[in-house]
């Protein structure tokens, strides 16, 4: 018998049939800041339900990536489609409310606020009230109140947060703010959700809870999922697919086990160039 | 289940305004003092309990701008003029040297100078749109000094600079609220249907304003202010955020400044001046950045100020007498006025350093140290 995760009751419209044909389409992007190409015609598609991972050394453009996605940055040229939408010249609110969802590198949560309030600011686009009734405090105002502080509490549960529910997110160990923050992306009820080293400093058991997380959140809600990460390890066993970038460029876009043995990965990891170029250079 | 009766078991009871019996009961016993106050309080420190209260919702007003949306604006005494003036003119007469629509009704010009405010408010907006910290703070500078300029010479308006013109004539319903003698036969003090009216006003703005920080707008304000960049990935639409806290904080202005000009006798057009900002700048300092009941401490403690600047002239000035090195027949070398002033550069100071949090950390602090005697923490 199948056991309904309680999340997948308190986010519904992650479940929702997507429109055909990749969720992601990034088309030939560049994005250049002065004379600095951070991204250099990068094309590649994700498929509904995938886990994308992308990788690469240093500055290899993948941040970069997520925040052409997100629409922090506008591309220099080439195309963005999300979830059927154009977003290439979109801005990052309107892109959110498409059904993306985002984590940072370096934890952006609201410190001043509570994880509770934090996690409500996920459900903004959820809470379709004005100005003017909120200050009225309607009874409309506060079902919908009640109803996303239900959603928000499904997701405390989910994350196992409970204790630090009522706590200001600035005073949490790191590890808490994490997870916090993938909360906070998750209470968006995104279709697509993109993942910024989302075990970047993790301990083995943070990283295998956030590892069952993501897993979780693929496999239960059929989110999408970008992910950026270092840990070599947790990408090859959890994406299905791999994009490696170098110095904004794709040099690998396959199955973990193919990208793993391709010889231009190692040389941009390892920066051994092998001895059959230096010769041709010479 | 019954043995534990506090214990709160809904999100609606957690979201509440007044959480537990304690507090409601503190609360009580707050408005119960508040609207006692006439009953025993002198005309002057009435009087000046009556700039309090409109200081108490100048001060939630630009709580809401500055310390709720992070909007720094030193713009504020611009929209209380804004306020000021159109409750003057719908309530004052047309006179040979200014204009006036002569309705006195006090339901109609006070929400009136809200909303002129307000939509002075939404216009000026914008601009804090394209600007951020010091630059925006720099252009609402602007804003005050063109609208001090405005008012110096804008005759028909303001009576002209050293004349001015009827303050907005308070009549509620048909009731003059500053007519003077007992009421019902009860000795109070002269302005104390006034003074009760205003409370009335502050209460309500209060609790609106409460409302208004724990919703969705709320949180979006201090998601704009903490981090701009997650704000917008959290599908929040910066410009709309800070238009609203612009039309609201202005609109809140505006009625502080209807009921600050309200209790005088003339409006003088120099009033509304930098110095009126930072005023409520300070209020909120020393009550509590991003706080509504900090902003009502705030306004309280700067409102009586000058009561507290008299007396401690009057204890100072024979304690310099006995200071050789002074000129014993000079006495305290600061009137009332400069200590006054002095005093409330000392505070702003002193909570900036000391407690940044202003008289709401501190009242935190003292709670939870009384929370956990005997221990430390």
């Amino acid at each position: 018998m199948a056991i309904t995760h309680p999340l997948t009751a308190a986010l519904p419209s992650t479940q929702e049939a997507l429109p055909d044909g990749p969720v992601v389409v990034a088309d030939d992007v560049t994005l250049a800041f002065a004379g600095v190409v951070a991204v250099k015609g990068v094309s590649y598609e994700v498929a509904p339900r995938e886990l994308f991972a992308i990788v690469g050394p240093n500055g290899a453009g993948k941040t970069s990536n997520f925040n052409l996605v997100s629409g922090v940055y506008q591309p220099t040229s080439g195309s963005m489609h999300v979830l059927g939408h154009d977003v290439t010249t979109m801005k990052p609110h309107e892109i959110a409310r498409t059904g993306v969802a985002r984590t940072f590198q370096n934890i952006e949560l609201f410190e001043n606020l509570t994880v509770v309030d934090n996690l409500m600011l996920g459900r903004q686009q959820h809470l379709h009230y004005g100005a003017g009734a909120a200050m009225l405090r309607t009874r409309r105002v506060q079902q919908a109140e009640v109803a996303n502080r239900e959603v928000v509490e499904a997701i405390v549960d989910f994350l196992d947060i409970q204790s630090h529910r009522d706590a200001l997110v600035g005073m949490l160990p790191y590890g808490v703010q994490k997870r916090v923050e993938l909360g906070r992306a998750l209470a968006m009820e995104p279709k697509l959700l993109l993942l910024d080293e989302p075990v970047a400093g993790m301990n083995l058991e943070e990283t295998e809870d956030m590892a069952r997380f993501i897993l979780d959140i693929r496999d239960e809600l059929g989110v999408t999922i970008i992910m950026v990460e270092h840990d070599m390890g947790l990408v090859m066993d959890l994406a299905d697919r791999v994009l490696v970038l170098d110095f904004g460029e794709v040099i690998a876009n396959d199955v973990p086990s193919v990208v793993q043995r391709d010889p231009a990965v190692i040389r941009a990891y390892l920066g051994g160039t092998d001895m059959a170029e230096l010769e041709g250079t010479r | 289940m019954a043995t534990r009766p506090r214990m709160i078991r809904s999100h609606r009871d957690a979201m509440a305004l007044v959480r537990t019996p304690t507090r409601a009961v503190w609360l009580g016993i707050l408005l119960v003092f508040a609207f006692a106050a006439p009953l025993w309080m002198s005309n002057g420190l009435l009087f000046l309990l009556l700039a309090g209260l409109a200081y108490i919702v100048g001060a939630i007003g630009l709580n809401l701008v500055s310390g709720y949306a992070g909007q720094l604006s030193l713009g504020h005494a611009f929209f209380l003029a804004v306020g000021a003036y159109t409750a003057a003119v719908i309530s004052g007469p047309s006179t040979q040297t200014t204009f006036g629509l002569g309705i006195n009704e006090i339901l109609v010009w006070l929400p009136a100078a809200g909303i002129t405010a307000g939509l002075a408010g939404f216009l000026v907006g914008p601009i804090a749109t394209r600007l951020r910290g010091l630059y925006l703070a720099i252009v609402t500078l602007g804003l005050v000094l063109v609208g001090d300029h405005v008012l110096r010479t804008w005759t028909g308006l303001t009576g002209g600079v050293g004349f001015g013109r009827q303050a907005p004539d308070p009549t509620l319903l048909g009731l003059d609220l500053s007519t003077t003698g007992p009421i019902l036969g009860v000795d109070v003090a002269r302005s104390a249907l006034l003074y009760w009216f205003s409370l009335v006003v502050v209460i309500l703005l209060t609790i609106l304003a409460l409302n208004l920080v724990r919703s969705r707008t709320g949180r979006a304000f201090q998601a704009v202010r903490d981090r701009d960049v997650a704000a917008e990935i959290m599908g929040i639409d910066l410009t709309r955020t800070k238009l609203i806290a612009f039309t609201v904080s202005s609109a809140y202005a505006g009625i502080a400044g209807a009921m600050l000009t309200m209790r005088l006798e003339t409006i003088e057009a120099t009033q509304f001046n930098l110095l009126l900002s930072f005023l409520f700048i300070a209020m909120i300092l020393i009550g509590g950045i991003a706080s509504i009941p900090g902003s009502i401490a705030g306004a309280l403690v700067i409102a009586i100020l000058p009561d507290i600047a008299g007396p401690l002239g009057s204890v100072l000035t024979p304690v310099f007498e006995t200071l050789t090195f002074w000129r014993a027949d000079a006495g305290f070398p600061l009137d009332e006025f400069q200590l006054e002033q002095l005093l409330y550069g000392a505070l702003l100071i002193a909570f900036v350093l000391l407690e940044p949090r202003g008289l709401i950390g501190l009242w935190v602090r003292v709670r939870n140290y009384w929370k956990a005697f005997p221990f430390s923490y």
